[in-house]
Parts: C-alpha cells; sequence; structure tokens
C-alpha cells in the first residue's frame, strides 16, 4: 500500500511540475490549433478527392485531425515526454541516483510520465479539441459509455507508449548519445502512429504493416473505437499485448543495463 | 556620416562578427566528422520522409485541390529550401529564450558586435544544409516534371523567390526570438508560424480556406514565399485573384518584413533585463 501512495505521489509532482509552465502550455495550444487547422483543411481536400478513404467519411477525418492534436503532447506521440530527461540522466551519470532510490526505475518513470499526460491531457488537449470539433463538422459519439470505452482505451495507449520511450530512453545505456534515438522516436512517430495520414489510408501493403505495429495503438485505435469504427475488445487486446510485450522487455533490457553501469569519478 | 552610412557600417560590422562566429562553430563541429556526418544523413532522412507523407496521400488520389504531384512538388521544393536556407543562417536565434533565461544572454550584450549577429550565429549548426539539400532535391524533380512554359521571367523568378521567401522566413524567426525576450517559455509559439508555414505551404492555397489564404496573404505574408509567384510560374489563377504583378512583389514583401521584424527585435532587445542574482 505504501509503494502505491510513493508512485501516486510521484505522479502528482509531475502533473504540477507540468502545470507550472503556464505560458508553455498556453503556446502549445495555439500550437496545436494551427498544426491541426493545416491539416484539416489538406484533409478535407483528400476526402473530397477520394470520398470514404480509408472508410472515414469528412467528419471522421476531421475528428481524426483534432484527436491527434489532443493526443500529440499527452502521448509524447512525437518524443517530448520524459525520454530525453531519463536519456540526459543516464548520460551524466545521474541515473545511479534514480537506482538506489527505494523505488523501482521503470515504475517510477512511469508514474512521472503519467502525471505528465494527465496535465497534457487537460491543459493542452482538451482546447484544441474542442474548437476544431465545434468549428468543423465532426462525428464524436452521443453515448457516454462509449467516451468511457474511449477513456479506458487512453489508458491502455499511455502504456504502450511509455513502453516505447522507455526503450528508447535505456538505450543511453549503450549509445550514451541519445540523438539519434530521439530522432527516430520523432520518424516513427510521425508516420507509424498517424499523425501524418490515418494509417487505414496507407496504401497496402504499407497500411497493413503499420497498423500490426505497437504505434497504432496510440492514436489509430482510441480514434477507431471513439468514432465507431471499430469494437472496444478487440481494441484492448491489441493495446494490451503491445503494452506487456514493451513493458516485459523494458524490464529485461532494464536489468542489462543496470549490471553495465559504471560510476566514474570517486 | 548620414543614416545610410550608418546603417551600412552597422550591416558591414554584423556580417563580420557573424562570419567569425559561425567560422568558429564550424571548425569545431568539423573536429567530430562521423557525428557530423551522422547528423546530416539522419537530417536527410528526416526531411525526405516530410516528403514521403506528400507521396502517401498522392499514392491515393492524383490531384490535391486541383494541383498535381509536381506541382506540389514545386510548391514544396521553394517553401523548403528557403526555410532551409532561413533555419541555416539564423535558426540558432530560436534558442533565444534559454539564453535569457539563464541569463547568458549578458555575455553577448557586453561583446563589442551586434547582438542578432552574434545570436543568430551561436551555435551554427553547418548540418542544417540537409534541409536545404533536401528541399533543392525535391525543387529540382518538380522542374523536371512540371510542364512550364518557360519565359526568361519565370526562369530568373524562381531564385529571386527562393531569396525572398528565405529572408521573409527569416523575419519570422527574428520576430519569433524578439517575442521571447518577453515569453521565455512560449517558443512552441514560433513553430506554429515556422514549421506550420513551412507546412502550410507545402499543400496549394486552393486547399484552403478563403480567410485562412487572406491572412497569410496580407496580414502574415508567407503567401508570397511560393504560392504567388508559383501560381504565375505553373500558369495558373493566382490566390484571391491578385493581379499579375504580385507575381514579381516577393522581393519588396520580404523587405518589407524586415521593417517589423527588426523593429521587433529592438523593443525586446531594450526590455532585456537580465535574470539579476
Amino acid at each position: 500500500m505504501g509503494s502505491v501512495r510513493l508512485y501516486a505521489a510521484v505522479a502528482a509532482g509531475s502533473f504540477r511540475r507540468y502545470a507550472t509552465y503556464r505560458v508553455a502550455t498556453a503556446a502549445g495550444v495555439f500550437t496545436n490549433t494551427v498544426f491541426g487547422l493545416i491539416l484539416v483543411y489538406t484533409y478535407l481536400a483528400l476526402w473530397d478527392e477520394r470520398p470514404q478513404l480509408g472508410g472515414y467519411d469528412q467528419a471522421q477525418a476531421v475528428t481524426y485531425v483534432w484527436l491527434g492534436q489532443a493526443l500529440f503532447a499527452t502521448l509524447a506521440l512525437q518524443g517530448g515526454g520524459f525520454e530525453a530527461e531519463l536519456l540526459e540522466r543516464i548520460r551524466t551519470g545521474a541515473v545511479v541516483i534514480d537506482l538506489y532510490r527505494p523505488a523501482d526505475l521503470q515504475l517510477w518513470w512511469f508514474a512521472a510520465d503519467f502525471g505528465r499526460s494527465a496535465f497534457q491531457l487537460l491543459g493542452r488537449g482538451v482546447i484544441p479539441f474542442a474548437f476544431g470539433t465545434l468549428v468543423f463538422p465532426s462525428a464524436l459519439p452521443a453515448d457516454p459509455l462509449v467516451w468511457l470505452r474511449f477513456l479506458l482505451a487512453l489508458l491502455l495507449a499511455t502504456l504502450v507508449s511509455f513502453g516505447i520511450r522507455f526503450l528508447v530512453a535505456l538505450s543511453g545505456f549503450w549509445l550514451l548519445d541519445g540523438t539519434g534515438a530521439l530522432r527516430m522516436l520523432m520518424v516513427t512517430g510521425m508516420f507509424c502512429t498517424g499523425m501524418a495520414l490515418p494509417l487505414n489510408a496507407f496504401p497496402e501493403p504499407l497500411g497493413g504493416i503499420v497498423r500490426a505495429l505497437p504505434w497504432s495503438a496510440m492514436l489509430q485505435m482510441p480514434a477507431d473505437l471513439l468514432m465507431g469504427e471499430t469494437g472496444a475488445l478487440g481494441t484492448y487486446a491489441f493495446q494490451a499485448g503491445w503494452a506487456v510485450v514493451l513493458l516485459l522487455l523494458g524490464r529485461m533490457v532494464q536489468t542489462a543495463a543496470t549490471r553495465r553501469v559504471v560510476v566514474q569519478g570517486g | 556620416m548620414g543614416e545610410a552610412g550608418r546603417v551600412r557600417d552597422g550591416l558591414r560590422e554584423g556580417w563580420r562578427a557573424y562570419r567569425l562566429i559561425a567560422g568558429m562553430w564550424i571548425r569545431s563541429t568539423m573536429a567530430y566528422r562521423l557525428s557530423f556526418a551522422m547528423a546530416l544523413v539522419s537530417g536527410l532522412l528526416v526531411t525526405g520522409l516530410d516528403f514521403v507523407a506528400i507521396l502517401l496521400m498522392f499514392s491515393r488520389v492524383d490531384a490535391l485541390g486541383g494541383y498535381s504531384l509536381p506541382e506540389v512538388a514545386f510548391l514544396y521544393g521553394l517553401s523548403a529550401t528557403s526555410f532551409g536556407i532561413a533555419d541555416l543562417v539564423i535558426g540558432s536565434a530560436g534558442r533565444l529564450g534559454s539564453r535569457v533565461r539563464d541569463g547568458t544572454l549578458d555575455t553577448l550584450l557586453v561583446r563589442p558586435a551586434p547582438v542578432l549577429a552574434q545570436v543568430a550565429a551561436d551555435r551554427f549548426a553547418l548540418h542544417r544544409v540537409s534541409r536545404i539539400t533536401q528541399g533543392a532535391l525535391v525543387l529540382g524533380y518538380a522542374l523536371a516534371a512540371t510542364d512550364v512554359d518557360w519565359t526568361v521571367v519565370k526562369v530568373l523568378l524562381v531564385p529571386v523567390t527562393l531569396v525572398s521567401g528565405a529572408v521573409i522566413f527569416g523575419a519570422v524567426l527574428v520576430a519569433g526570438a524578439a517575442f521571447q525576450f518577453v515569453a521565455q517559455d512560449a517558443a512552441e509559439v514560433q513553430s506554429a508560424f515556422t514549421y506550420g508555414g513551412q507546412t502550410l505551404l507545402q499543400y496549394p492555397p486552393t486547399v484552403f480556406g478563403k480567410e485562412l489564404v487572406r491572412a497569410v496573404t496580407f496580414v502574415f505574408p508567407l503567401a508570397f514565399v511560393n504560392w504567388v509567384p508559383a501560381a504565375y510560374v505553373l500558369g495558373r489563377p493566382l490566390p484571391l485573384d491578385l493581379p499579375g504583378w504580385a507575381a514579381y512583389a516577393p522581393p519588396l514583401v520580404a523587405l518589407a518584413c524586415c521593417a517589423p521584424a527588426g523593429l521587433a527585435w529592438r523593443a525586446g532587445l531594450r526590455s532585456y533585463r537580465s535574470t539579476g542574482s
């Protein structure tokens, strides 16, 4: 019971930490809204040219854009969560402090990242989403139960997102300089999550491949669940499956990595 | 000495400082050649994938807003190259906020060289040529693949547009840096205009709502980076039914952008109060 309180405190502290930077949050809201506007117009043109592309109508495509903008920071779709910080701590050696805390490295950082996600959903995600779906024709469900199911899918998405980024951060134990790994995270985040184009609108067989990768659990699947394009159970199974695989892999890499740690200096 | 003479001397002094600082950073970068090569290659990949997103769209449609793939590539090539040039020359100014926050801007203020030149050359990142290279490659493809009735004027307009576009983006970067004097944490607002602007310009103006096109033509004249001159080169009606001479306007618009950016920079610099201790 004590450890639950510990991680809850870590998450709450992280939430407050991000909540401190009000101007930065406002700047983020503005930027996400601008990018959303640009994408909405290009998607409208795309769906004008090819109605029912990927099984979406125009209203669904619009909703997808604004959901992407809302989740961009929340799920750190192209990076921007804890991973740069952990990489830096690995590079400087400060990670040693994390390791001799009476807490688990993976759980500690998950709690911290979860607090960040929660703040960014409320502080940075809700406003562009509300703005976009009010101004443009959108496809939102009226049934509150669907929204609940969607929230559960988001919760599982945070696990998958963390799982990927934890592995990226741990790569620092071997690479030391994380620039390349963070860049890869950005590129995969842009394509495989569906931020550039919904995954169901990808040409085959590329579409089939990206939809099977864990990145599709973050934006594509919750979006499809919200818009009634897919069932809840299949979504949860896919998300939970990848979450378990990634988190276990993270745990194994963590064990291997901590054996390698050599504290420099005296 | 007249006003013009002072401006000229100021520019010369700034350019000298810029060359010295940028040269120093290039030498220091070249000490780690492999790291530089990796940054260059990964930069090419990252910016290249940007264009792949457009290719993916065109794998499902033949035209977007009435523009074909080579025509969209023409828009993309012009804006990506212009932005790449501006980002290489002055992109470092975007990190001003962190210098304001930790007070290290003070060091630049006591040096006998224009602050803007120092800020722009600070940590000069030569690997940013990857964006220019990628933009130029797409532009090359577009020039080869589009069916344009080339005239002397059109041929001349392409390089003029590239330089004017770079100046317009440069003005945006300077104004963004000036804004960071006031709001250090709001660096992200700048990306709405720079990266957002570049994303916007990759797609044809016919895709966007009239109000948005009007805003980026008359209020925030990004349209002159590529939309207006490219429409003329491609033989399409100019956006918003602008008169034909508007296609030659980019250099004038670029010059006009420098004035408010310069004023904003001066106002920002004057309002700077060090962090104190």
